[in-house]
């Protein structure tokens, strides 16, 4: 259950922008505006009178158009064919792709998009793919269009791009409604803010009339305040560049296949130091995930050589990273770090099941395992604080805690973290950042893969930028630029390389 | 030399289309996400109905019904992996199980474990024109499914490439939620596809009791239903190459025969058990040399699941 007792008065020609905490139903509020989910109670105006939507079909009939924040576009499709499917133009009972590329290329155009009709989808940008979702809602006549946070994984140029969008959108009389948790970019583009908070919405303000920071506390409610909360950390790295410590990781060259069978690491090099944290910036897809894959020994390299911790780089398997002391946040908690049937102590001591004090000698040490559970779940503020129970009754944040929890208690020398704080509220993205600091501060090396350019602005002593397998740039902190960042991202070498 | 590759091809245009039909029908339904290995199960459904209604109507009017018998099978496929959203390997499975265990216990108790009575076979039909041609000559005096399933296989092409339904189909098979998102029905389609699947197995299979014997016999289809999915794969889940693949498969089957029949001498050689394995060993080597499923529609074997709220 997402929603309750949520209410949303929309009026058209104006961009509203829907804030509120990863879980207080801004996506399920829009699903159901939407006719994909249904609510058990409450009422649909448009213009006055009730309707009630029992699938997309009704409501792309009465005008509404929506972009999921996971694109809904079928990658194997060409751009014409997503946008004409189901309602494809036929010549004779047979599709008229000619037909179809034209109509779309014609709405495309009539938008200000640069899209090529002909184009497979996976072979577009994230920022291309968006389009094609846009203009797939506005070839349908949306003349209300909801975009489900629809900056989280743009670089700023391509964000820019979609404000410019969205205001023309409104600037011809059509209605915009914006899902976002990002607040400073909400209140640049919005004309009025609605704030939800637990399935409610809790207030609706106009976006001149309000500050970051009173929206921030609107989304968290009352009783809890701070800087924190605007998801800007309060205290920016402190830690000066001269005092990283030994090389833990040099590596050059390394090269990868991806999944897909492309090569997806095509000549990476990078250095990181103890003490300091090396955020790796791209736009998803451009070989973060496989780097770190490739620290952590879960994918073979294929070229290029490195030392970690000692050790070389080629050869690495998970348990021989661990043995040296490599930590590991993965993206996919729930596939990669955790049986969420088992307990929270059980999987506090997956990994180091066999050491004290989670084993004694070829037994589980049930107490000492208790004990440390204990300790960890106070000292990370976890809740429940109950060893006992099934990992999976935690929420995600909680969840991720015990994950970050479990690394940071073996004291890694490399920790290596991709999208610590995904999905998780504004406190425990705060709580997670601050553990990245303390882990730094005792020395550890940290690798930081991030899509959130926010946070790796906020954490990183150094940043890489990767794009297709390669590094486009390469900052120490004291020259980071969120512009240049997002130009690196896209592509554009520079003179930093 | 030109006789034993008139009759090599002669006998594989022969033993084609059940092949061609079963692997059509699992490409089909797999092409939209459905997992299809079921398709054994389906095709002696429909071998079995075909000839026990042959026995009392027109044999043509006999394959509508084992065609008819093969969607029905398919239908509780359907029921239970898109309705139900069970998995769709097991549910297969079970289907296949269902059917042999069903098929010989009606076949026993009707009509004794030697198969059902002898039918009247679909009547073969001589090309006048080609009958004497050297080579082309092997594609006359056929029955009408080798015809059917030298055309049906571009038709399917034209379908899923061409027209709007397949452009729908192939979507729901790579991204079910975005064909939802625009307010298409994920589980019509679904059904559609597994419910034309049946209908193309169980074509093959009525086939096999009408066309290729003259009766239901305890092992139809014998694994053919397998070697169909296997064409599919190695077809790349695409019309024409599921086509390229059942016409390879059939020409191992028809290799076999051959062989036992033209070279005795070789049966002094091999055991005979060798020969008649040999379109399966066939099978395995192909798959094992084509390796991923690289080429299966992304959503394959996920059931489709909206949230309801």
């Amino acid at each position: 259950m997402s929603l309750e007792d949520a209410s949303l008065d929309i009026v058209p020609g104006e961009l509203l922008a829907v804030v509120g905490e990863n879980g207080a139903g801004k996506s399920s509020l829009m699903n159901v505006l939407y006719g994909l989910y249904h609510p058990d109670s409450g009422t649909f105006r448009m213009d006055g009178k009730p309707v009630r939507f029992k699938s997309p079909r009704d409501a792309i009939a009465k005008g509404i158009g929506m972009v999921h924040q996971h694109f809904m576009l079928v990658p194997t499709l060409t751009v014409a064919e997503n946008v004409v499917l189901g309602r494809e133009p036929t010549k004779r009972g047979l599709l008229d792709l000619d037909r179809a590329c034209d109509e779309v290329a014609a709405t495309a155009k009539r938008f200000g998009f640069q899209l090529d009709p002909r184009a497979r989808v996976d072979t577009l940008t994230v920022g291309s793919q968006q389009k094609v979702e846009i203009v797939k809602a506005l070839h349908r006549g949306a003349q209300v269009l909801i975009l489900d946070e629809p900056t989280a994984v743009l670089t700023p140029q391509e964000s820019d791009e979609l404000s410019q969008v969205m205001r023309g959108l409104v600037a011809q009389g059509r209605t915009v409604v914006l899902i976002s948790h990002k607040l400073k970019e909400v209140l640049g583009v919005a004309d009025r803010v609605a704030v939800m908070r637990r399935g409610r919405t809790v207030a609706e303000v106009r976006a001149s009339e309000t500050t970051v920071s009173e929206l921030a506390s609107l989304m968290v409610g009352e009783g809890t305040k701070g800087a924190a909360l605007t998801g800007v950390p309060a205290v920016a790295s402190e830690t000066p560049e001269a005092a990283a410590g030994p090389v833990v990781l040099e590596a050059k060259d390394l090269r990868a296949t991806g999944d897909n069978g492309r090569p997806a690491l095509q000549g990476v090099s990078l250095t990181v130091r103890a003490g300091e944290i090396v955020g790796i910036a791209g736009v998803d897809g451009n070989g973060q995930r496989e780097l770190a894959e490739v620290l952590t020994g879960l994918r073979k390299l294929e070229g290029g050589e490195g030392t970690l911790l000692g050790g070389p780089l080629a050869g690495l398997t998970p348990a021989l990273a661990k043995a040296r002391g490599v930590g590991h946040v993965p993206e996919d908690r729930l596939a990669r770090a955790v049986v969420k049937a088992m307990t929270v102590e059980e999987n506090v001591a997956l990994g180091r099941h066999r050491q004290p004090p989670f084993a004694r000698g070829p037994w589980i040490d049930f107490k000492g395992r208790r004990e440390r559970t204990n300790q960890l779940l106070t000292a990370y503020d976890v809740r429940p604080p109950d060893p006992a129970v099934a990992l999976q009754a935690l929420s995600g944040g909680n969840q991720q805690k015990v994950v970050v929890a479990r690394e940071l208690d073996a004291a890694p020398k490399l920790l290596v973290v991709v999208q610590p704080t995904r999905g998780l509220d504004i406190g425990a993205v705060a709580q997670v950042h601050e553990r990245l600091r303390e882990a730094r501060a005792r020395g550890a090396g940290v690798v930081m893969v991030s899509l959130d350019l926010e946070e790796v602005l906020a954490l990183s002593d150094r940043v890489y930028v990767l794009y297709e397998g390669r590094v486009t740039g390469h900052f120490p902190r004291k020259d980071l630029d969120e512009r240049e960042l997002g130009r690196r991202m896209l592509g554009a070498e520079g003179s930093h390389g | 030399m030109f006789e034993v590759l008139h009759s090599l091809l002669f006998s594989t245009l022969d033993a084609a289309p059940a092949l061609v039909f079963a692997a059509l029908g699992a490409m089909l339904s797999e092409r939209a996400g459905v997992v299809s290995v079921g398709v054994e199960g389906m095709m002696r459904t429909g071998a079995f109905f075909a000839a026990v209604a042959a026995l009392v109507m027109p044999t043509p009017l006999a394959v509508l019904v084992g065609m008819g018998a093969g969607a029905g099978i398919a239908a509780v496929h359907g029921f239970l992996s898109i309705r139900w959203r069970s998995d769709q390997v097991v549910s297969g499975m079970a289907l296949n199980l269902v059917a042999m265990a069903g098929g010989t216990f009606l076949l026993e108790s009707l009509y004794g474990p030697n198969g059902t009575p002898a039918i009247t076979q679909l009547s073969r039909w001589n090309l006048p024109g080609l009958s004497h041609v050297p080579l082309l000559g092997a594609l006359s005096g056929h029955a009408a499914p080798t015809y059917l399933a030298l055309t049906l296989p571009f038709v399917f092409h034209l379908l899923l490439t061409r027209t709007p339904l397949g452009l729908r189909l192939r979507a729901v098979g790579d991204k079910p939620h975005a064909v939802a998102t625009l307010g298409l029905s994920v589980p019509a389609l679904r059904w559609g596809a597994v419910l034309g699947g049946g209908l193309m197995a169980g074509l093959g299979g009525a086939v096999l009791s009408t066309a290729v014997l003259d009766r239901f016999e305890q092992h139809t289809p014998a694994g053919l239903g397998f070697m169909a999915l296997a064409a599919m794969v190695f077809g790349r889940w695409t019309p024409l190459g599921a086509f390229a693949a059942a016409l390879f498969f059939a020409f191992g089957n028809a290799l076999r025969i051959g062989l036992a029949s033209s070279a005795p001498w070789l049966l002094d050689l091999v055991p005979q058990g060798f020969l008649l394995a040999l379109p399966y060993l066939l099978t395995l080597l192909v798959l094992a040399l084509q390796g991923q499923r690289g080429h299966a529609p992304a959503a394959l074997g996920t059931p489709y699941e909206q949230e309801s709220r």
